[in-house]
């Protein structure tokens, strides 16, 4: 039975719902700071994003101390894109309409940021994807107004097979977590080291449930392919898990793991003295980074936030840059001038010069390679190199070919 | 063989557990019925609780033990909080009003986890004497995995003691058979129902301290055990603690050996089992018939009635308000309101089922979903118009829901709703691994629509008109013979069915129109997002649904609007204001629920009634 104050309650609802959001009339350029908007799962991760968000805090003080751009300050409007793909386009799209951003950036998740980076070529807004690995966001599904940051999937699994191609070790098993970013980077890694040691023989691989590991289980089902050496994709309280039972269970003895951003802080560092010593990982040693770019940055991030710098910082500073660089040179906040000016551009990074390509618009950022080792409880890289994403990115037209879709 | 023992005793160290908090779960509702989302946040709290304690005493064996005892204590006076604090004040609402404060306690206890303990993941420093390894036929097991093995059993005769032996376990097992009988032999029903949920939430407790050693206190822990738990509760028969033990270690070695069979289906391996048991064995493997659940009587006691004449001006008024909205408003708001209204028809549709068939579904995303996915793989695969792929998407989702309903209709209650889960789970994980048709993860990008339809206000009056156009549909036929007969099923299935009425038919189209008219709402989702993932299939959807149908009132027909409109709105307002949304959201709910028990129109319509119960 409908109730007359039934309607009414709807009504009223409906109505709180139209004019709950101050933004009836959008707010526009007409303010004086630029605006650009920014959104992650600061709720689902924030272990990742919070570092993260302290790094684009402290570029964008750095930037409008420094007079802003154009002449113009900057404002970042900032929201929790919920972890969830279709909220993310939600959010967005109020960023873009109702806050008046011109641009985007921000994401952590390979599928929110590519539900962010359609929504980007269909409004026709500038994105720069700081944190997805997937690669499909700037080959397979990636647009003229997308552009990402940090090295992806496939960058990690070359420079680990790089090093894998010089173990002795001939049989090979895998374990990744069961959805996209493990699937590419296993795949990824096989068809390189295979490429570089037709030798190699892959005996097994495991595809736990992400977050669901039944880590005894999958360890008993690895040592039972008496393999040599494996490679491992698994992150956060997987890989936790993974390790401790592997201990218990004696995988690690006499075997060498390859293990895709284990050397990161942010994923390692909660295992504290427990990390796996000797395996080969890709990762951020911020403690032994001296360069003047990276030095400088590490000791103003410490500064400030009385923390140290993970990965997610250098991502969440460098976007930062990159935004302010590419409205600088645009000249303007006019969308195609900045996608324009974002194509080919050089900046410098803590981690050193790096550039978008102008073939898929990636950047040149690279990372580490080296052993996990343990130096006073901590978790801690040695032996490691720094590789350029240049170097190992594919080549401008085997990447064309890679977008031939677009 | 020396792998598959080690194997099975792996397995059966998992169980431990799983069977700990699934206990807790069936317990509670066997007694008091209330279907516990939060009993994974008890889990959660449990193992932070453990590793503070832990860490506080200094850590090693002694420290672990304990911290597992602090996690018992602590969380059995959570328990109490809460069920005092809310839940008691919550039983004379329709049932399925509690599952709405329980999920608003899962949003609290989110943030509040954060506040307390940080973001990042702590892991107890391991305990040497826990980790001694044990040789089994040349395998090496730690020593805590035979402790674990050991727990399972014994919790479960200890529980078998106080339940058998006890004179409170006497009336708990009364009241598991007959509440109202209980209630006048002149027990005290609410300090039972409080002791109960007291002893489930410290079992969680002590789940989620016994499994730190094997994995870290962390954040999403909550949400990671809880559809795991109910499978169990659901798989051993609710309310069976036997059955719960023995599901527990069905599902671990399921688990313990599907990833050496079939590495990469463990997704969908948990769920297809639970559906192919529930269809063999209705009440799972040790439960009796007559612990269904919620009893459907207690939904929608009024039939519908046309709408008298006054009120049908209101509503084409407040129509016609609608329509006057994008001559005032911007495009972001537009594009909101497009989304309550698909919510509004997805929550109607429920309701459709829940409120009139007195069918509970946990799943109903998955005809929201396949609507999308229909939609979207329509334009993805076929280059499909815009308004094909709007048709596309009601058949899809309809036809889904014809194959899943004809199993789920021959369950009632809870076994019913878990089936549904099941359902949707696959369909989920069918999604997400099927990369070269769904991409996956990786959703269908792309799905934008067409010209005519791109700017937001001509989206909002597509989405208006078609929502409209839907629920007036699923009124009709809820107010036509076929509704009446729909609703003669749910209250008396028996007399009904001397009748002449073919209840399960009638429940199994019903169920199939509910579908379909979800899907419509999907196919607009699609469109409106311009991608579709496969989140549109999973648990979070099927709650948002059920949250919206409940707060806006179960038995009202306007109810489902009011709660897509409110929950919704607030959500998005919300979020977008706030990092605290969760908190905020929940408690939002909370206070909604505590002052408006029957649904925000229900109390309403109710009191004009003088009381509807």
């Amino acid at each position: 039975m409908i109730t007359r104050r039934d309607a009414l309650v709807l009504a009223l609802a409906l109505n709180v719902a139209a004019l709950g959001w101050p933004g009836f009339a959008a707010r526009g350029e007409a303010a004086e700071p630029i605006r650009i908007g920014e959104l992650n799962s600061y709720t689902t991760f924030p272990a990742f994003t919070v570092p993260y968000r302290n790094g684009w805090q402290m570029a964008l003080d750095e930037i409008n101390a420094a007079g802003g751009v154009l002449g113009r300050q900057i404002e970042v409007v900032s929201k929790d894109d919920g972890g969830k793909p279709a909220d993310a386009v939600t959010v967005a799209n109020e960023l873009v309409s109702r806050d008046g951003a011109v641009l985007l950036f921000g994401t952590l998740l390979s599928n929110v940021g590519l539900a962010v980076a359609d929504f980007a070529a269909q409004r026709k807004v500038p994105f720069i994807a700081a944190e997805p690995l997937t690669d499909s966001i700037v080959w397979e599904k990636g647009n003229a107004y997308t552009f990402r940051l940090r090295p992806g999937t496939y960058v990690q699994a070359a420079m680990l097979a790089e090093e894998a191609a010089r173990l002795p070790a001939k049989r090979w098993a895998t374990v990744a977590p069961n959805y996209e970013y493990g699937k590419s980077a296993v795949e990824a890694f096989k068809t390189l080291l295979s490429r570089a040691r037709p030798d190699v023989e892959w005996v097994g691989e495991q595809w736990p449930a992400l977050n669901k590991i039944d880590a005894g289980a999958t360890v008993q089902a690895l040592a039972a392919l008496q393999p040599d050496a494996i490679f491992n994709v698994t992150f956060g309280t997987d890989l936790a898990k993974f390790v401790r039972e592997g201990e218990n269970r004696g995988l690690f003895e006499n075997r060498v793991v390859a293990s895709m951003l284990s050397g990161e802080p942010d994923w390692i560092d909660p295992l504290g003295a427990e990390a796996p010593e000797g395996w080969i990982v890709t990762g951020y040693p911020w403690y032994a980074i001296e360069t003047p770019e990276h030095t400088a940055f590490r000791q103003a991030y410490m500064q400030r936030f009385q923390d140290y710098p993970r990965l997610g910082s250098v991502v969440g500073y460098t976007t930062m840059k990159a935004a302010a660089q590419a409205i600088e040179k645009a000249g303007s906040t006019d969308a195609e001038a900045i996608v324009q000016a974002l194509r080919g551009m050089s900046m410098m990074s803590p981690l050193g010069q790096i550039e978008f390509r102008s073939v898929d618009q990636q950047s040149t950022m690279g990372t580490f390679v080296g052993t996990l080792t343990v130096q006073e409880e901590k978790p801690r890289m040695v032996d490691w190199r720094f590789g350029d994403g240049a170097a190992y990115l594919p080549d401008a037209a085997e990447t064309a070919k890679l977008r031939a879709s677009e | 063989m020396s792998f598959v023992v080690v194997q099975a005793l792996t397995g059966l160290a998992d169980a431990a557990s799983l069977f700990l908090v699934a206990v807790g779960l069936s317990l509670v509702f066997g007694v008091s019925r209330i279907v516990n989302f939060a009993h994974g946040s008890f889990y959660m709290l449990g193992a932070y609780a453990a590793y503070s304690a832990s860490a506080a005493v200094g850590g090693g064996l002694l420290g672990f033990v304990a911290g597992a005892a602090t996690a018992t204590a602590a969380l059995a006076g959570l328990g109490l909080v809460v069920e005092v604090g809310l839940l008691r004040r919550l039983y004379a609402a329709p049932e399925l009003l509690q599952l709405v404060a329980t999920f608003a306690v899962v949003l609290l206890v989110q943030d509040l986890a954060l506040a307390v303990w940080g973001p990042e993941d702590l892991l107890l420093p391991r305990v040497p004497a826990l980790s001694e390894p044990i040789i089994v036929l040349g395998h090496r097991l730690p020593l805590y995995d035979f402790v674990l093995i050991a727990l399972g059993p014994l919790v479960l005769a200890g529980l078998w003691l106080l339940l058998s032996r006890t004179r409170w376990g006497i009336l708990i097992r009364a009241a598991t058979e007959d509440r109202e009988m209980v209630a006048a032999l002149g027990i005290d029903q609410r300090w039972l129902f409080t002791s109960v949920f007291c002893l489930g939430a410290a079992l969680a407790g002590l789940g989620g301290a016994i499994h730190l050693p094997r994995e870290p206190a962390n954040l999403m822990m909550d949400l990671g055990i809880i559809a795991e738990a109910f499978v169990v509760v659901v798989v051993g028969g609710m309310g069976s603690m036997a059955g719960a033990y023995l599901a527990a270690v069905l599902i671990a070695e399921l688990r313990a050996f599907g990833i050496v069979l079939f590495p990469e289906i463990t997704l969908v391996l948990l769920f297809a089992v639970m559906a192919v048991i529930l269809v063999v064995r209705p009440y799972g493997l040790l439960g009796r018939p007559d612990v269904a659940g919620p009893q459907p009587s207690s939904f929608d006691p009024h039939p519908a009635s046309a709408a008298r004449q006054g009120l049908r001006l209101a509503i084409v008024a407040g129509l016609v308000g609608l329509v006057a909205v994008p001559l005032f408003a911007g495009g972001f708001t537009l594009q909101v309101m497009s989304e309550i209204f698909i919510f509004a028809l997805f929550a109607a549709s429920l309701q459709f089922i829940l409120g009139i068939g007195g069918m509970i579904s946990f799943g109903h995303a998955a005809y929201f979903g396949l609507g999308a996915y229909g939609a979207a793989l329509a334009v993805h695969h076929l280059n499909a118009s815009m308004p094909l792929a709007l048709i596309a998407a009601p058949l899809v989702g309809g036809l889904g829901a014809l194959v899943y309903g004809w199993f789920c209709v021959r369950l009632s209650g809870v076994y019913m709703a878990m089936l549904t889960l099941a359902f949707a789970q696959i369909t989920w994980s069918v999604a997400f691994q099927w990369y070269d048709f769904t991409g996956g993860d990786n959703g269908i990008l792309g799905v934008w629509p067409a010209p005519w339809a791109a700017s937001p206000s001509a989206f909002y009056y597509l989405s208006l008109a078609v929502v409209t156009i839907a629920i007036w549909l699923l009124r009709r036929i809820s107010a036509a013979p076929f509704g009446f007969a729909l609703r003669a099923g749910r209250d008396a299935g028996d007399r009904a069915e001397a009748l002449g009425v073919d209840v399960r038919r009638q429940r199994w189209l019903a169920f199939s129109v509910a579908g379909a008219a979800a899907a419509t709402g999907g196919g607009l989702y699609a469109f409106l997002k311009g991608s579709v993932f496969p989140d549109v299939l999973a648990i979070p959807m099927s709650v948002d649904g059920l949250v919206m149908v409940l707060l806006g009132g179960i038995d009202r027909a306007l109810g489902p609007l009011v709660g897509a409109a409110t929950f919704t709105g607030l959500k998005i307002t919300i979020s977008s204001a706030t990092d605290l949304w969760r908190s905020l959201l929940g408690g939002i709910i909370i206070a909604v629920v505590l002052i408006f028990p029957r649904g925000i129109l229900g109390t309403v319509g109710g009191q004009r009634r003088g009381g509807a119960k």
